[in-house]
């Protein structure tokens, strides 16, 4: 490629950056044999999150097509769901978004709770919001603290990660892990909070807003994270929604779905918060959501503490949740249940159910056609890294070569989910 | 819940001969479309101003290896506007195996249908990309999600000498990818 030959400028209405993309040819110079750069970025890249190959068709430094190729992932899991019972795809569901394991468990018992028509008690409601927003939270944390550093701002990883770890921590003594949790059941939850527990993450969120606040100053004015996000990966409202865009990426475009609000489900209907919504669907509007949406989870855990009702935290329904293990151990009845649940699971109704759940990436759905047995017939998990990935070649096309990393991290992908 | 049933009317007053069925359960409504009448509906459903189902949910395929028209291929659409969704889905046979791609209704179907046509062989016309897109663009082994594919581990894997080879054959043989095609 020479560097002073003239180049075929990109439609600048892909661009959207008119006047940006170079000079016009000079009549008077020779014309050079220019030809456009194929690029293989990844499967192995630090900032691909994961396992993705992008196959960029380069003009200069500036990205004219942008193929992912994926599957590196691909771990066949909606396969292995039809073979299972619905109670034993919990675990597996903690491998699809490894980051946020909680909002995947918590999307996947939505929709067979929907499926079996299961009501929640308050109680479990309340517990499963709270530990929704604190998976949030460490999502977004994850998010900031990557993407950053994906762009060149180290400071803010140690930041977010620190805070991250909390979580985790708390995380841990709540079901015993870290990561991949399974800590919500069909019908409620595993086990309930300590006093410890609620007097630990009531300390974390009085002390998080401010935390928040640090991170935010190294950013929100910083000269290079502007001109690193603003007025990159833009898309509009209507492509948005065509693409099917969900979560903070389709909120950075000005629409404010978001499940949680409108369809509300476990205790967000009773809680004070707002959406956040963008208004120019560039990178810097989504950080900015990604943002607010860690201080609006603050709120709902706040209040959600303070209202936790009492009772108990799993549905009075033996035909289909797990006895508790004492009982199992002690008594003849339960430990029955227990083998009959996990060797030929529940029956449900004939039927098809989809049910999306807000996760903090976007909307994350379940899609289970049941054909009454105590299999799922088909399982299809509408995963939003999957779908957002549908657009990236739409999102980068125009854009410098370097731009890629911040396009990448815009839609916050993470490989286990999009390949499942 | 009553916005989705009158949507499901207005789909049967446009297309009398075309909905085979209107089907609620737990508040879903769906709707089956004849397999020519696809894209007229979902093009419908995109463009009436008073339905403007403009956010595509998902894409997926159920395959029923029993029934004749083996195969389903599942739209879920929502609409902002008026907050509702609805589900339409189509039957399409083993041995035609293709339907019209939606993708230039919903840019979102592009990469939606590729998954479908990827993990179960249901082609699309007028899909401008129809490739694999999980598995490898080589794998000429069958799709992983139909029902007669095996679960457990098929071809170079049965090579293993340390593995025992499963108990019992879990499927005599699976269409492969040039068959369908």
């Amino acid at each position: 490629m020479s560097r002073t030959g003239p180049t075929t400028l990109p439609d600048p209405s892909l661009t959207g950056r008119q006047g940006q993309a170079g000079s016009a040819r000079r009549p008077d110079l020779p014309l050079l044999r220019t030809e456009e750069l194929m690029l293989n970025m990844g499967p192995q890249h630090p900032a691909t999150h994961g396992v993705l190959k992008m196959v960029l068709d380069l003009e200069g430094e500036r990205i004219v097509k942008a193929t992912p190729v994926m599957g590196f992932l691909h771990r066949g899991v909606e396969k292995l769901a039809e073979h299972g019972t619905y109670h034993q795809f919990i675990p597996h569901t903690d491998r699809l978004d490894y980051i946020c394991a909680m909002y995947n468990n918590f999307a996947y018992v939505r929709a067979v709770e929907k499926l079996i028509d299961l009501k929640v008690p308050p109680r479990a409601d309340y517990l499963r919001t709270i530990v929704a927003e604190t998976q949030r939270i460490i999502g977004h944390l994850f998010w900031l603290g990557t993407q950053a550093l994906d762009i060149g701002a180290m400071t803010v990883f140690f930041y977010t990660f620190r805070d991250r770890e909390i979580l985790l921590d708390w995380f841990n003594e709540l079901c015993g892990a870290r990561l991949t949790t399974s800590w919500y059941r069909i019908g409620g939850v595993e086990r309930d909070f300590t006093p410890e527990l609620i007097a630990k993450l009531s300390k974390f969120i009085d002390d998080f807003p401010a935390k928040i606040d640090e991170c935010n100053l190294l950013l929100e004015k910083n000269r290079i994270w502007l001109a690193r996000t603003q007025g990159i990966a833009v898309i509009s409202a209507e492509d948005a929604l065509s693409f099917g865009l969900s979560g903070p990426t389709l909120r950075g475009s000005g629409v404010d779905y978001d499940l949680r609000k409108y369809e509300p489900y476990a205790a967000y209907g009773d809680v004070e918060w707002s959406v956040p919504v963008g208004r120019n669907g560039d990178t810097y509007d989504r950080y900015w959501i990604r943002i607010e949406e860690m201080r609006e989870s603050c709120k709902i855990v706040r209040q959600c503490l303070e209202r936790l009702p009492d009772g108990p935290y799993l549905a009075d329904a033996p035909t289909v949740v797990l006895p508790s293990k004492d009982k199992v151990f002690t008594t003849l009845e339960s430990m029955i249940i227990q083998f009959k649940l996990f060797t030929q699971g529940f029956k449900t109704p004939e039927g098809e159910i989809y049910c999306g759940t807000e996760a903090h990436k976007g909307e994350l759905g379940f899609y289970i056609v049941s054909d009454g047995s105590g299999h799922p017939y088909r399982l299809k998990i509408r995963s939003p890294s999957f779908i957002h990935l549908g657009a990236f070649d739409h999102m980068a096309r125009g854009y410098m070569i370097a731009d890629i990393i911040t396009i990448f991290g815009t839609y916050d992908i993470v490989m286990g989910e999009c390949d499942r | 819940m009553n916005g989705v049933r009158s949507v499901a009317e207005r789909l049967r007053q446009r297309f009398p001969q075309e909905i085979v069925a209107v089907t609620e359960f737990r508040g879903d409504v769906t709707v089956t479309v004849r397999k020519p009448a696809l894209l007229p509906v979902g093009r419908f459903l995109k463009e009436e101003p008073d339905l403007a189902f403009d956010y595509i949910v998902h894409v997926s395929s159920v395959d029923y290896p029993t029934q004749p028209e083996r195969f389903e291929v599942v739209y879920e659409v929502y609409s902002i506007r008026h907050r509702r969704r609805i589900r339409f889905k189509t039957r399409v046979s083993e041995t035609d195996g293709a339907v019209d791609s939606l993708s230039s209704v919903w840019h979102g179907a592009n990469f939606m249908e590729r998954e479908v046509y990827d993990m179960m062989g249901i082609r699309f016309h007028g899909h401008p990309d129809l490739r694999r897109i999980l598995m490898p663009d080589e794998y000429d082994e069958g799709f992983p999600l139909r029902k007669d594919f095996p679960l457990q581990g098929k071809g170079w894997r049965d090579t293993f000498e340390f593995l025992e080879p499963p108990a019992s054959p879990a499927v005599p043989s699976t269409p492969t990818a040039k068959d369908a095609a």
